[in-house]
């Protein structure tokens, strides 16, 4: 047998994604637009045919042969997603819908029995819709207050603000570790650092870091990580919460069902171990066999290879963006991953977005659901272009080339 | 070379109305007034208007910002409905939700759209149909006494 490892490199893993030989309008795809979705390789589409072809079966439930593999299957997806982020234990690795549902597994479960009047719980500026809607619901019912830690004119966390919003209130940080709109890469581990200096546990949204860079959630010391499959080359309506065992046990579940009780009566109900007590009813059981394959695949492939090129890509592109004139760059902190939004003078976002993708090129334009974000820089929209490893320059190149027609079209 | 979907939306008259649009300013007294929102895009518009006593639009305007499609077609819409009467305008907005909705072609089926055809591009756009609508979808509840409308 070869050794797997020395034939996947960034240079080749192109090929395992079918998707990017498609054409639109009669273009040839570009697709950057990774942050919303990234694409999947061949690898997780035959890990998905192969269960429902061969074993598609309910799990934890049938003695049979087929859901005794589905089980197998989906147990060693949450081990391979356990060694993604090097969490301790597999039962640290509750499956939900995706990073938007395992905040509100948090929230729902950790936060209304935990969150008093009166308490505080710090956000930042540069948080996605979903880890700023479940705490504005929570602190409008627990009459709980939000902090927000502000951010600079580059896109970066102001960490001095942040330590003088930390208060005997605080219960809980929530804080994003890269920015799905400005590509900001947060100092995670030092913002859970100062924390946990006050007793404070800290919840990290990765969905945008889990594809691109190695997170180790031991290192980063975090009490909870959220992240979603179909932005790491696995299917979507699949996801993760990590949290630490000793929150886990304390948390009530938050749902009720089948798979989460050990026995049940009318008048008592037994609750299952962990992370079983989290997963109530059939959860998707294809996502989670996909989404372990996926894990295997970014580590099969490795950081060092996706960084190499995300790196390159990140930089070509903001070369080449910066070129263009009327461009301006929004975002543009020390630390990013391959996110670039930006702005053009006197062209609407939504008006650049149609172009591109009459020119074949896939991007994102609006407000990215980071709406009070849009608003700290005084802007409704932006483009973004966001780059996984299998993209190459020559897609920069054809993003750049659409744009100036764009902006002939508009001058 | 502009490619042939570009120029199949982004005609001339549209880019010209965008860039200087008319009737683009608040009309102050005015009888109906509405706000217009589109959270998708963070388009954002009023739409002011005057009738007479025999349903006459004396005047129509409008505010805010947007893309090129939204402007325009707000341009457009109040250059079109001046001095209509308010169920000429009324007929008109349902010509053209249809239109842009793909339920109405204006090359067979004109009704009274005249210049406003040039918006026929965006039902193959699904995304972008709002933008061209926004406008109207405000003049609509203006004249409704709808104070607000978006279009979620
Ligand atoms: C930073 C960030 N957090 C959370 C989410 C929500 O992820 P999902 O929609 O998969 O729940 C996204 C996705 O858009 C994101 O970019």
């Amino acid at each position: 047998m070869p050794d797997v490892k020395q034939q996947l490199t960034a240079a080749r893993c192109r090929d395992d994604f079918p998707i990017l030989n498609r054409h639109v309008h009669g273009k040839p795809l570009v697709y950057l637009d990774n942050a919303a979705s990234s694409q999947m390789p061949l690898q997780v589409m035959e890990a998905y045919r192969d269960y429902h072809s061969r074993y598609h079966a309910n799990v934890h439930r049938g003695v049979h042969q087929l859901s005794q593999q589905a089980t197998d299957a989906m147990e060693a997806g949450r081990e391979s997603l356990r060694r993604l982020i090097n969490a301790a234990d597999a039962k640290e690795v509750i499956f939900t819908s995706g990073t938007t549902d395992a905040i509100n597994l948090v929230m729902q479960s950790w936060g209304r029995t935990q969150v008093a009047p009166g308490d505080e719980i710090i956000l930042s500026t540069m948080e996605h819709h979903s880890n700023i809607v479940p705490w504005r619901m929570l602190c409008d019912e627990k009459k709980a207050v939000l902090k927000v830690i502000p951010v600079t004119d580059d896109g970066e966390l102001d960490l001095e603000a942040y330590e003088s919003l930390l208060s005997p209130r605080t219960r809980l940080v929530s804080i994003v570790h890269v920015s799905n709109t400005l590509g900001t890469v947060n100092p995670v581990k030092q913002i859970t650092r100062m924390a946990h200096a006050r007793g404070v546990p800290v919840l990290v949204d990765g969905a945008q870091a889990v594809s691109h860079m190695p997170v180790d959630v031991q290192d980063l010391g975090c009490d909870f990580y959220a992240a979603s499959g179909h932005k790491m080359f696995g299917p979507t309506g699949i996801g993760l919460l990590y949290g630490k065992k000793e929150h886990l046990e304390k948390m009530p579940p938050w749902r009720g069902g089948g798979d989460m009780i050990l026995s049940v009566s009318f008048d008592e109900i037994l609750y299952n171990e962990l992370p079983y007590k989290f997963e109530a009813g059939t959860p998707h059981i294809a996502g989670a066999i996909g989404m372990g394959k996926a894990a295997e695949y970014l580590m099969t492939l490795g950081y060092e290879e996706i960084q190499k090129q995300e790196k390159d890509l990140l930089d070509y592109a903001t070369q080449q963006l910066t070129a263009v004139d009327g461009v301006r760059i929004i975002g543009t902190a020390r630390e990013k991953s391959a996110v670039v939004s930006f702005v053009v003078d006197g062209i609407h976002p939504h008006d650049i977005g149609t172009i591109l993708d009459f020119e074949g090129v896939a991007v994102r334009t609006g407000h990215h659901c980071t709406q009070p974000l849009m608003e700290r820089y005084g802007l409704t929209a932006t483009t973004r272009a966001s780059m996984a490893v299998y993209n190459r320059r020559e897609e920069i190149d054809l993003l750049v080339h659409a744009l100036r027609e764009a902006i002939k079209v508009f001058r | 070379m502009m490619d042939s979907k570009t120029s199949e939306i982004y005609k001339q008259v549209v880019l010209d109305h965008n860039k200087t649009p008319r009737n683009y300013r608040i009309l102050d007294p005015a009888m109906y007034e509405a706000a217009g929102h589109n959270p998708l895009c963070g388009d954002r518009y009023h739409v002011y208007l005057n009738v007479d006593d025999s349903g006459i639009i004396t005047d129509i305007t409008f505010s805010g910002d947007g893309c090129a499609i939204s402007k325009a077609s707000a341009s457009m819409m109040t250059s079109m409905l001046k001095g209509k009467t308010v169920t000429e305008a009324e007929k008109m907005f349902h010509q053209f939700h249809e239109m842009a909705q793909g339920k109405r072609d204006p090359e067979t089926d004109p009704g009274d759209l005249g210049r406003l055809k040039v918006f026929a591009g965006v039902r193959n756009l699904p995304a972008r149909v709002k933008c061209a609508t926004l406008s109207w979808h405000t003049f609509h509840a203006a004249l409704k006494g709808e104070k607000k409308v978006t279009t979620e």
